[in-house]
């Protein structure tokens, strides 16, 4: 299997993407700021039924009642909400006709990703020839995926086609009122995608996001539902390795996950967007709501993360184990270089018997970089015999930076058992001389040791992730110690 | 020659800890470094291999007619130096296949050469921990971590087995090793001992000197190198110990 899905993503992404939405709305802009008026234009835009824009429309009341958060630690400047276009067609980009024409720092990360000529030429707009027609490419996808009943489409698809499953789960796992960013998403959101996996079926492939067709730009306030039925499976991969750019410095993204009883999602995020130049001018703020709820008993949700970038890092993907012997998994890599800010974890939320959690967090550190693990660990009066694991290391690369850890733990029961470990170790001169001395100059030394801190983490990825993100992870890194 | 020093000074946060060491290596030769703790053993082989916390403050090491100093870290191991480290670090997570795998290849790449390919790098592994008796499971196992004494030192013999060095300094290889594992180390380096390199031998005691026999034997005492004679010169020492020779220099 593994092998047709290399094939597949070997054919797909050297094909041009040329067509959908994209080219339709090309003039479509709205006017900088936010009101009920934009709402209800981007509402119309994408031709919605009247409960997405009530939905819309309620999540931007609140939200004005509401102030942006201050408690984590991050500093930033303060946004200008109404500096904001919230509504604008994805830019065709200007197509070159080489790679001779894009820039050779971009190019030379591409090579040491080990990421192929033809897909080099995909990710930074150069025209490639098609090796075969991308309809045709999608279609066998689909269709390989709707013999099973997955729906795996993008989320305005699925408002259009499936209303039904969008109304009955979206906003049941964050809900808007949950906070100021997913607030701000459920008002203004533009895209996103949307998979549904039906009762007792297995996914085949690693759903990711490589495959959307209409995944070109689905701008900053991206929405994701992901509905597992009774005893089925997927694993879904967000991101890309490549670097990303962006003109939007604003991203707010919320992400949902229904697993239903016996059912188990794999959720895999590599994060590398722009995190500003050198001295931090630039970069992405990133303000994401991940959460899901093993609503059904035995069900699974793991969280796989490898963020490298942003300027801004505000995440915490949860899980709520509502469901008895259930299970909620958070494996995270987080790397903060320059002048990057991460305060990132997780919560888990035990609310059903024998439930099981476990969180290990690696952050590594370097430059002026902050980086910071919060974790929230709540176990009910009622989630009797439950457990926890949670291990939080801190990896610290030279003197002028910054590793922080808040766990915050609650336990109502006394059957259950809560541990918490925490390290911080810094690469030792002793560790680099001796990778020196075997013939390993220091810069890959470093990316040596830092890729075997974060082994534990990194193995949990699917293998077409994990090669790349190991070569991420060094390179990130890169020119971090003298 | 293969490697000349000559009135080397070296000094960490401005103490002096060698002050004037002579010494002469050619191809195919041994040569065994001994004397009393603190007087400057290990800091030779440190400042050969070019750790940054020594300052050399006067002096100079050829090295195949190089000048050594001109040579970073690396550069020295990819040219052939070895150091067989007294305390070997661990390095969590990372494996020694991947670890050594990193090393082969760098030095290929420094030789003009190609990655050696999986397979062939699996099969000298094989070779190399027969040479030293490593069980199979030691090559999965993360650098160093969890090591007994014994296996630290017996996977530094192992990685100069692969690496194949020109001049190998072995810092106090010998130290908490029992007599088995000693004889397995030695047996290592006389395997790997040719007429093209040569091995700089610093050890307390004369026993290791049993297994690998030098051609030349030097006492370093308060950084300078007081006596020099052949192995011979290494059972006197055993005898005796080291207090004739500090009263002949003082």
């Amino acid at each position: 299997m593994e092998s047709e899905t290399n094939k597949f993503l070997d054919e797909f992404t050297q094909s041009e993407y040329k067509y959908g939405f994209v080219t339709d709305i090309e003039s479509d802009m709205a006017p900088k700021g936010l009101n009920e008026d934009i709402i209800r234009f981007i509402s119309a835009k994408k031709n919605e039924p009247e409960f997405m824009l009530e939905f819309r429309l309620k999540a931007y009341r609140y939200w004005l009642t509401m102030k942006q958060p201050n408690w984590a630690h991050l500093k930033f400047p303060q946004i200008n909400f109404q500096d904001i276009i919230y509504y604008a067609a994805p830019k065709q980009k200007k197509t070159l006709t080489s790679l001779d024409e894009v820039d050779p720092e971009l190019l030379d990360t591409f090579k040491k990703l080990g990421i192929s000529l033809e897909e080099q030429k995909k990710l930074s707009g150069v025209a490639v020839d098609a090796v075969m027609d991308s309809v045709s490419v999608k279609t066998t996808f689909s269709e390989t995926l709707s013999k099973l009943g997955i729906i795996f489409c993008s989320f305005s698809e699925a408002v259009q086609k499936h209303p039904e499953l969008v109304r009955q789960y979206m906003a049941t796992v964050v809900p808007y009122t949950d906070n100021f960013f997913a607030a701000l998403n459920s008002a203004v959101f533009t895209d996103g995608s949307f998979c549904y996996i039906p009762k007792g079926v297995r996914c085949p492939v690693e759903l990711s996001t490589y495959f959307r067709i209409n995944a070109a730009n689905t701008g900053q306030f991206e929405r994701t539902l992901i509905i597992a039925e009774e005893g089925a499976y997927v694993s879904y991969m967000e991101g890309c390795t490549a670097p990303q750019r962006d003109e939007n410095q604003l991203h707010a993204a919320i992400v949902e996950i229904i697993a239903l009883k016996d059912a188990e999602v794999k959720y895999s995020t590599v994060q590398n967007w722009y995190p500003g130049n050198k001295n931090g001018v630039g970069g992405i703020f990133n303000f994401v709501t991940k959460r899901g709820i093993c609503k059904g008993s035995n069900s699974k949700i793991s969280w796989t993360q490898v963020e490298t970038g942003s300027a801004i890092t505000w995440k915490y993907p949860s899980c709520i184990l509502l469901g008895d012997n259930s299970v909620g998994e958070f494996y995270s890599v987080a790397v903060v270089n320059n002048y990057q800010q991460a305060d990132t974890g997780t919560k888990m939320q035990h609310l059903g018997r024998n439930t099981k959690s476990t969180v290990i967090s690696k952050g590594i550190s370097a430059g002026m970089g902050q980086n910071s693990y919060r974790g929230l660990v709540r176990i009910n009066k009622n989630a009797v015999n439950s457990r926890n694991y949670s291990q939080c290391d801190s990896l610290l690369l030279g003197d002028k930076c910054g590793a922080h850890t808040y766990p915050y733990i609650q336990v109502e029961n006394k059957s259950s058992i809560v541990e918490h470990e925490a390290t911080t170790s810094k690469i030792s001169e002793d560790q680099l001389f001796y990778c020196q001395q075997r013939g390993i100059d220091k810069e890959s030394a470093i990316g040596l040791i830092v890729n075997g801190y974060a082994k534990e983490v990194l193995k949990k990825l699917p293998m077409e992730f994990a090669v790349e993100a190991q070569k991420l992870l060094s390179i990130s890194l890169e020119g971090s110690v003298g | 020659m293969l490697l000349s020093i000559k009135n080397l000074h070296a000094s960490i946060n401005g103490k002096e800890i060698l002050k004037g060491i002579n010494l002469e290596v050619n191809e195919g030769e041994v040569h065994a470094i001994m004397g009393p703790n603190g007087t400057g053993k290990s800091t030779l082989a440190s400042v050969i291999a070019g750790r940054e916390v020594f300052d050399v403050t006067e002096g100079e090491i050829k090295y195949k007619g190089k000048n050594l100093f001109k040579l970073s870290v690396e550069e020295r191991s990819r040219e052939g130096i070895f150091l067989g480290f007294q305390y070997p670090v661990e390095i969590p997570g990372v494996s020694i296949t991947n670890f050594m795998r990193t090393a082969v290849n760098e030095q290929r790449k420094y030789r003009g050469l190609d990655p050696l390919p999986a397979g062939e790098f699996l099969k000298m592994m094989e070779e190399k921990k027969k040479l030293v008796e490593i069980q199979s499971n030691l090559t999965n196992r993360s650098v160093n971590e969890g090591f007994s004494g014994g296996e630290k030192k017996k996977n530094e013999i192992f990685q100069m087995a692969i690496l194949q060095p020109t001049l190998a300094i072995l810092d106090e290889t010998d130290s908490g090793l029992d007599i088995d594992a000693l004889r397995i180390v030695a047996n290592g380096v006389n395997t790997l001992r040719t007429k093209e390199n040569a091995f700089v031998v610093i050890t307390h005691y004369q026993r290791l000197l049993d297994y690998i026999v030098p051609d030349y034997v030097h006492v370093l005492f308060e950084g300078k190198i007081v006596k020099s004679g052949f192995k011979e010169l290494a059972i006197e020492l055993e005898e005796k110990g080291y207090d004739w020779i500090k009263k002949e220099f003082e």
